[in-house]
């Protein structure tokens, strides 16, 4: 299972509630730039929340050094110690959830702790649980092909 | 094998103060003399850094100052000097890793300079040292470990049971050293530079850079391979050289502007995520992609690069090495290339050697390679190849050299010149992958025909001329070298401009200078002299500056903007001139034009040309092509591309092919080709600002700022010498 921050943007009316938390939370200070939970507007009233589904993997089949890792809840974790900063995990990431600020050393990503969900005062947000999909394991699977057993 | 560190017998050792990286320099570069294991440093003068940027240019200048005209590849005070460059070792440009590995070369007597990936380079700088110099013979054999968490460098005795194969030397290494082997984040923070057997019985050695892989939980080996600079590290007895250091981060480099350099990076992370599936596909089949590319144009060497196409080709072809490599992984050879060319095949069981039956990984195969001992052998089987590319690799030979040597040896099988009896009972017929390999087990164990085979297409072309009778002539011909380098694996009949990429060069027929055969041959955008020269002048320059700065050419132009062809000159990928620009700015804090750019290289190009010069080469008569890189040698040559040949004749030479012989043809074809060459040398040593010999005038190296006294003086006794 997939422990995740499930987003409706239906209910969403972008008071930016979520990533005043997440900023505060993480980085002491009420910054838009700095929330791994970005409110995109989309106009005419509308918004678009954008926060790591923990699902696609992409950015830990990426990484050269392995700092992010999925944990047992299959949250995915980015790991500061080991993180050189190379940003590919930004890149490849289809949604843009991971995360970077301009001159910091590690990016940042939502790690479903669920501090925004009860201040959101529209319910938008939820911690849910789901299946894993068979990306999920992409690359999990690439690394068990290679590992070297049977090897000298 | 498992090395105890504590086993190891500690010969001495020193301290050094720890450095620290300032704007992608340190300012300082390590001496170790091998003989009395005395450690030095040097600080490297704002003159130095200004003239000479870093890189393969602080590696010539150490060496020429190490060296004098007299020094011999074996002399004790020739050198092996590493150097980075002030953007090596940046997390976020992709491509960003290489180290600079230069030396007077056994193959051609000048220096040798050779780009290599893996982790050493940028931990060497992050220890604090911009290059470091490998200088004497040490009395045993000997294993230096540079501690750059610690500021301190050991000489140990190599102990006599050591694995001299790479696969398991640096493996054994990589653990003895590591602070802590069962964790996989120090076993990445050490980084072995080795040879192998076959570095000690040729002078083709090479040296393998080792990063450690924490998904394949074992090393993988990156290669300097051209040259011989792994015969150079034997002769010295080093059995490796071990870095460590832990703690790379973002901003290892002390970058005048991080969020920039982030900036950049994460552009050309985003492009190549977008684009590579559509253009090159580096990520899935890396440098193997061009198979069928060189195969359709006719640039794939088979047979000795008697023909450029073959209808197996398609049996090598990139689709088949997607296959075999293994997918979804972050194969890059440094931290941050999402280019990720360093594929490798995994469980990979050999059917041959001493390591027969057994399960390895293959660090490629790269296009080189493929081709090399693939294709140019008439070897069709991947599983041939594969075998080769992994015993060259471990055994420290280089691919190229042993794959042009191989393709020399078996067309002389094919002409006779060779049998059973001279080559020790091997069958060198074209296409059999178990003679070529079992030549290269014999070189690595230094007997029987291996020894000599491992020697070359120079030395071979004249042994077999004058022990076994041979036509001189013809052996010349077909001995595809230049300076003593074996040539690379592209077809250059039909190309002037790459006869002169390949030929007019400073250390040989390698490709990294220059690589103009679509712009030549396919796009005719460089029809005349003047224009081939000044595609000979720029893109020599401006490919040394990736030298210079510790860069990959890959990132450049094997990955393009998607609307890169709507820019003028998109050949330069100009928007990738700009982000290097940027990022040379955004970590040394100095600005830098399109035009500093090529002067930069032109510098140490220059400088490069005067160090041939000073040892005695860098003549006209150097930089010739042999005739099979220029034309058809043979009749049946000819005769396979008879329509091509014939229509030239009547439409460049002016003469009507109708009713002469095949062998007049040849003749005629041969003496239009040899002097539009050396109408070619004319006008590029002109707008190189050489001699009619290939001398760097003392005006030309006023104007571009390399006037240096001991340089002048080299070429301006020369110059009075051919006057």
């Amino acid at each position: 299972m997939i422990k995740y921050l499930k987003t409706d943007d239906e209910k969403c009316v972008g008071c930016m509630t979520c990533t005043a938390v997440c900023s505060k939370l993480f980085f002491k200070e009420d910054n838009p730039a700095k929330s791994s939970i970005q409110v995109v507007g989309l106009g005419a009233g509308k918004f678009h929340l954008v926060a790591c589904d923990q699902e696609c993997r992409k950015c830990v089949a990426e990484c050269p050094t392995q700092a992010i890792t999925v944990a047992k809840t299959g949250v995915v974790l980015v790991n500061k110690s080991l993180c050189v900063g190379c940003l590919a995990c930004v890149a490849v990431c289809p949604i843009e959830a991971m995360r970077f600020f301009p001159a910091m050393k590690s990016p940042f990503k939502c790690t479903a702790c669920g501090s925004c969900v009860p201040h959101c005062p529209k319910g938008a947000l939820e911690i849910a649980e789901k299946e894993e999909s068979p990306a999920s394991r992409v690359w999990a699977e690439a690394i068990a092909r290679v590992r070297k057993e049977g090897t000298v | 094998m498992s090395l105890d560190r504590k086993s190891l017998k500690l010969l001495s050792e020193q301290r050094y103060a720890k450095g620290g990286v300032r704007k992608g320099y340190n300012m300082r570069t390590l001496h170790l003399d091998l003989g009395s294991r005395k450690i030095s440093e040097k600080p490297v003068s704002g003159d130095m850094k200004d003239r000479f940027v870093g890189g393969k240019g602080f590696g010539l200048k150490l060496l020429w100052d190490a060296t004098r005209p007299e020094t011999k590849w074996n002399s004790p005070e020739n050198e092996i000097v590493i150097a980075m460059g002030p953007i090596c070792g940046n997390t976020n440009y992709p491509g960003s890793g290489k180290s600079l590995v230069v030396s007077l070369s056994p193959m051609t007597g000048v220096p040798i300079d050779s780009n290599v990936g893996g982790y050493f380079g940028p931990y060497l700088k992050f220890s604090g040292w911009d290059a470091m110099e490998l200088q004497g013979k040490a009395e045993r054999e000997t294993i230096v470990f540079i501690d750059g968490n610690e500021g301190l460098i050991q000489f140990y005795e190599s102990p006599a049971d050591i694995p001299a194969d790479t696969h398991l030397l640096a493996e054994a290494l990589t653990h003895a050293f590591a602070s802590d082997p069962s964790n996989a984040a120090d076993l990445q923070a050490v980084a072995v530079v080795s040879a192998g057997r076959g570095a000690e019985h040729s002078p083709m050695g090479l040296l393998n850079f080792s990063l450690y892989d924490r998904r394949r939980q074992g090393i993988r080996v990156k290669q300097a391979g051209r040259g011989g600079i792994g015969t150079v590290f034997r002769d010295k007895k080093i059995r490796a050289v071990v870095c460590r250091y832990k703690g790379v981060d973002q901003n290892s480099n002390d970058a005048a502007d991080p969020a920039e350099v982030q900036r950049l990076g994460l552009k050309l992370h985003r492009e190549i995520v977008k684009n590579d599936d559509q253009q090159c596909k580096m990520r899935r089949q890396g440098t193997a992609h061009l198979m069928e590319v060189m195969n359709d144009y006719d640039l794939l060497p088979t047979k000795n690069h008697k023909y450029g196409q073959d209808p197996r080709g398609p049996e090598i072809a990139s689709w088949v090495w997607e296959k075999l490599l293994s997918q979804n992984l972050p194969d890059g050879c440094w931290y941050g290339c999402t280019l990720a060319c360093a594929h490798a095949v995994d469980r990979f069981e050999l059917e041959t050697g001493p390591y027969k039956g057994q399960k390895v990984v293959v660090d490629g195969p790269e296009y080189e390679t493929a081709a090399g001992v693939g294709s140019n052998l008439y070897i069709f089987d991947p599983h041939g190849i594969l075998e080769i590319n992994f015993y060259c690799d471990t055994y420290g030979i280089d691919t190229i050299s042993f794959g042009t040597t191989c393709s020399f040896l078996m067309e002389c099988w094919e002409l006779g010149i060779l049998d059973k009896e001279r080559t020790d009972g091997i069958d060198l017929g074209w296409g059999n992958w178990k003679g070529a390999i079992q030549v290269l087990h014999d070189l690595a164990d230094g007997k029987r025909f291996g020894v000599l085979a491992g020697k070359g297409v120079k030395f071979l072309s004249k042994h077999f001329a004058e022990e076994y009778g041979a036509d001189a002539q013809l052996m010349k011909d077909i001995a595809l070298h230049g300076k003593g380098l074996e040539q690379s694996e592209y077809i250059s009949k039909e190309s002037l401009a790459q006869q002169g990429g390949y030929y007019l060069t400073n250390k040989g027929p390698q490709h990294d200078e220059a690589w103009l055969i679509f712009m030549d041959m396919v796009n005719n955008r460089i029809p005349t002299f003047e224009n081939k020269a000044e595609a000979l002048h720029y893109f020599p320059m401006f490919r040394t500056w990736f030298g210079l700065q510790g860069l990959c050419k890959l990132p450049w132009n094997d990955i393009e903007p998607a609307d890169n062809a709507r820019w003028p000159e998109p050949n330069k990928v100009p928007e990738h001139v700009a982000n290097y620009r940027e990022l040379y700015t955004a970590i040394t804090g100095e600005s830098l034009s399109w035009d500093e750019l090529i002067l930069q290289s032109e510098r140490v190009y220059n400088f490069q040309r005067s160090f041939n010069v000073r040892q005695g080469y860098g003549h006209r008569k150097d930089d010739y092509p042999p005739y099979r890189a220029m034309g058809p040698v043979l009749e049946d040559e000819y005769l396979a591309r008879e329509e091509r040949y014939d229509k030239q004749m009547k439409e460049k030479i002016g003469v009507d092919p109708a009713g002469k012989s095949v062998a007049e043809k040849v003749r005629l074809t041969r003496e239009y080709r040899t002097a539009q060459y050396d109408s070619l040398i004319d006008a590029v040593f002109k707008r190189r600002g050489w001699t009619a010999d290939g001398c760097p005038t003392p005006e030309h190296l006023r104007k571009i700022g390399m006037d240096l006294p001991e340089v002048l003086a080299v070429v301006e006794a020369r110059i009075a010498g051919d006057a």
